[in-house]
C-alpha cells in the first residue's frame, strides 16, 4: 500500500472513531454501566484497526467492525475482572456473551442514557463535563484538563472516580422518567454549555475558557437534538451556540486585538450559521415552553439582527434578561441585564442594577467591574472608573481582553 | 492553604522591563495586585532582579564555590513570586491563570509546605 493511501486509511479511522466513539461506548457499557472497560476495549480495537485496514483494506462496515472486535477485548477484559474478583459468577453480559460475533450493522444508540449517565445528581456537577466530553467523545483527560484548568493527573483521577461510581454505585443507564425529566436535562444542557465556554463575548472582557472545545459542545448539541428533537431547551442551546459561533471570525481583529460585540463588523458575522440557529428557535418557540437556554438564545438573536437591521434593540435584550433572571438569577445573568439596561437607558440605570448585587460574591468575578467600568467612564467618573478597570484587568485572563481594557482605561 | 505562584520569564521578556511606572505593562501587574487583594487572598510577593544580578553560592567539601549567574541554567528565569491563601489548588490555578506572567512566560503553582513544618524552622 502507498504512503497516500496509507494516510487515507489513518484519516478514515480518524473519522470512524470521532462519529463512532460515543455511539461504542455507550453501547458496550449499558449493561455492564463498565465505562472504562468499554473506553479501553474501544482504544484497543482502534489500535487493531491501524495496523489492520492499512494491510486488509477498510471493511465494508467500520463501525461494527470496530463494535465487534472491540466486543472480544471487551469481554476478555470484564470476565478477567470478575475472576480476579470471584464475584458475581453470572456475567452480566448475556446479550454479548452469545457465540455470534458478526453484527448487522444496525445496533441501538445508546449515546442518550450514556449522556444522562455522565450528568447523573450523584456524581460531583464539577465532572460533568468532562465525562461526556471524554466518553461521547473520545477526548483525552490532558486535552480535558486544559480547558478546565485542572492539572491532567488530577482529571484523570476525577474521571477515573467517577467511572467507578458509575460501574459500582448503581447508576442506572436509562433515560429518567417524564417527571424528573426537566431537571436531568438541565443537567446535561449546563455540562455541554460549559464545555462551550460561558459569557462568550456578552460584554467587554469575557472568560474564555472552553472556547477550544466549542465545537465538541455544538456537536453534542447536535447528538442531543437527534436523540430528543422535542425538547424546546435543546434547541434553545444549539440556537444561543450556534450565534456566538457565527461571530468567531469577528472576534479579534486582524492583529489578534480583542473587539467587543457591539464593535463587531457584523458583515464578518456567518449568515449560514445565524439563519441555522433562527430556525431552531423559530422550531422551539412554537413549542411554546420558554426555558433558560431559549431567553439567551432570543438574547443572542436580537444581537444578531444587527447584521440586517443595523442596530441593537437593547430594551428587548433588558426584558429577555428580566425573564432569565427569574429563572436564573446567576452573576451572569444579573451582570448582563445590568449591561442592557445601561445601554437601554442610560448609565445610571445599569449601575443601580449592579449595585443590587452583593458585593461579596463579584470579587473574582470580572464581567461585572468590565461592565462597571465602562457605564462610570460613560458617566465621566473618570477615577471610579479607573478603579473598577483596574479590578476587571486584574481578573482578566486572556492577554487580548486585558490588553483591550487597559486601553480603554487610559 | 498558602500557595506559591512562582512566575518565570523569558530572557526577552526581562529585556522588556523599564524603570518607567507609566509602563502600559506594569499596569496589568498593577491591577493583578488590586485584585489579589480586594478579593482577599492576596499573602505576599515581591519581584526579582534579572537573573544575570544573581551570584550562586556552594560550599563543596568544605570548599566555597562561586559562580556568577542564577543557579539553574535555564531559559526561563524565576522573576519573582506571590504567596496567596486560597481553599484549593483549582483556586490557585484560576488565579495564576489571570497573572500576566501566565501570558508571558510561566506560573508555577506550589503549595508551601505544612503549617507545622514551616514553624519547625522559624521556632
Amino acid at each position: 500500500m502507498n504512503e497516500s493511501n496509507r494516510e487515507d486509511t489513518h484519516r478514515t479511522i480518524e473519522r470512524v472513531a470521532r462519529e463512532s466513539y460515543g455511539r461504542l461506548v455507550a453501547y458496550l457499557s449499558a449493561n455492564t454501566r463498565d465505562l472504562g472497560s468499554a473506553e479501553d476495549a474501544l482504544s484497543n480495537a482502534l489500535v487493531a484497526a491501524l495496523t489492520s485496514w492499512p494491510r486488509d483494506g477498510v471493511p465494508q462496515n467500520p463501525e461494527a467492525w470496530l463494535l465487534t472486535t472491540a466486543r472480544h477485548s471487551f469481554i476478555n477484559q470484564v470476565r478477567h475482572r470478575q475472576v480476579a474478583e470471584a464475584s458475581e459468577p453470572t456475567l452480566l453480559l448475556s446479550r454479548e456473551d452469545s457465540a455470534e460475533m458478526t453484527l448487522s450493522p444496525e445496533f441501538p444508540d445508546e449515546r442518550l442514557k450514556l449522556l444522562f449517565v455522565c450528568a447523573h445528581p450523584a456524581i460531583d456537577s464539577a465532572i460533568h463535563t468532562p465525562l461526556m466530553l471524554q466518553t461521547v467523545l473520545g477526548l483525552d483527560a490532558a486535552r480535558i484538563a486544559h480547558t478546565f484548568l485542572i492539572s491532567p493527573a488530577t482529571m484523570g483521577q476525577r474521571l477515573v472516580r467517577a467511572k467507578t461510581k458509575i460501574r459500582d454505585g448503581g447508576i442506572q443507564f436509562e433515560v429518567p422518567q417524564e417527571r424528573e425529566l426537566p431537571q436531568r436535562l438541565d443537567a446535561v444542557l449546563e455540562a455541554i454549555y460549559a464545555a462551550f465556554g460561558i459569557g462568550w463575548d456578552g460584554m467587554a472582557g469575557v472568560d474564555q475558557r472552553g472556547r477550544d472545545l466549542a465545537e465538541e459542545a455544538i456537536w453534542l448539541a447536535r447528538v442531543l437534538l437527534q436523540l430528543m428533537p422535542g425538547e424546546a431547551e435543546v434547541r434553545g442551546l444549539l440556537t444561543l451556540m450556534l450565534h456566538c459561533e457565527a461571530r468567531r471570525a469577528a472576534r479579534r481583529g486582524p492583529d489578534g486585538r480583542y473587539v467587543p460585540l457591539l464593535e463587531q463588523d457584523s458583515q464578518q458575522w456567518s449568515l449560514a450559521l445565524i439563519e441555522e440557529a433562527e430556525r431552531h428557535l423559530a422550531e422551539a418557540s412554537s413549542r411554546g415552553r420558554a426555558g433558560r437556554f431559549q431567553l439567551e438564545a432570543a438574547i443572542q438573536s436580537v444581537h444578531a439582527e444587527r447584521a440586517r437591521s443595523g442596530r441593537t434593540e437593547w430594551a428587548a435584550i433588558a426584558l429577555f434578561y428580566e425573564q432569565l433572571i427569574r429563572i436564573s438569577p446567576t452573576l451572569g445573568t444579573r451582570t448582563g441585564y445590568a449591561a442592557a439596561l445601561g445601554e437601554a437607558y442610560g448609565p445610571e440605570a445599569g449601575l443601580a442594577a449592579l449595585d443590587g448585587i452583593d458585593p461579596e460574591n463579584v470579587s473574582a468575578y470580572q464581567p461585572y467591574w468590565a461592565v462597571r467600568a465602562h457605564l462610570l467612564q460613560r458617566l465621566g467618573k473618570t477615577s471610579e472608573a479607573a478603579n473598577s478597570f483596574d479590578r476587571a484587568i486584574g481578573l482578566a485572563e486572556d492577554p487580548a481582553v486585558r490588553q483591550f481594557l487597559l486601553q480603554r482605561r487610559g | 492553604m498558602q500557595f506559591a505562584l512562582l512566575i518565570y520569564h523569558s530572557p526577552a521578556e526581562f529585556g522588556m522591563r523599564k524603570n518607567d511606572y507609566n509602563d502600559p505593562h506594569l499596569g496589568a501587574w498593577r491591577a493583578y495586585y488590586k485584585a489579589l487583594v480586594e478579593a482577599g487572598v492576596y499573602v505576599g510577593a515581591n519581584a526579582l532582579e534579572v537573573p544575570e544580578t544573581g551570584t550562586t553560592v556552594r560550599l563543596k567539601e568544605g570548599k566555597r564555590s562561586v559562580q556568577d549567574g542564577p543557579f539553574a541554567d535555564t531559559k526561563e528565569q524565576l522573576a519573582g513570586f506571590i504567596i496567596l491563601e486560597l481553599p484549593t489548588v483549582d483556586a490557585a490555578l484560576e488565579w495564576a491563570a489571570r497573572c500576566p506572567g501566565a501570558a508571558i512566560g510561566a506560573v508555577e503553582v506550589r503549595p508551601l509546605a505544612p503549617e507545622a513544618m514551616r514553624r519547625g524552622f522559624t521556632g
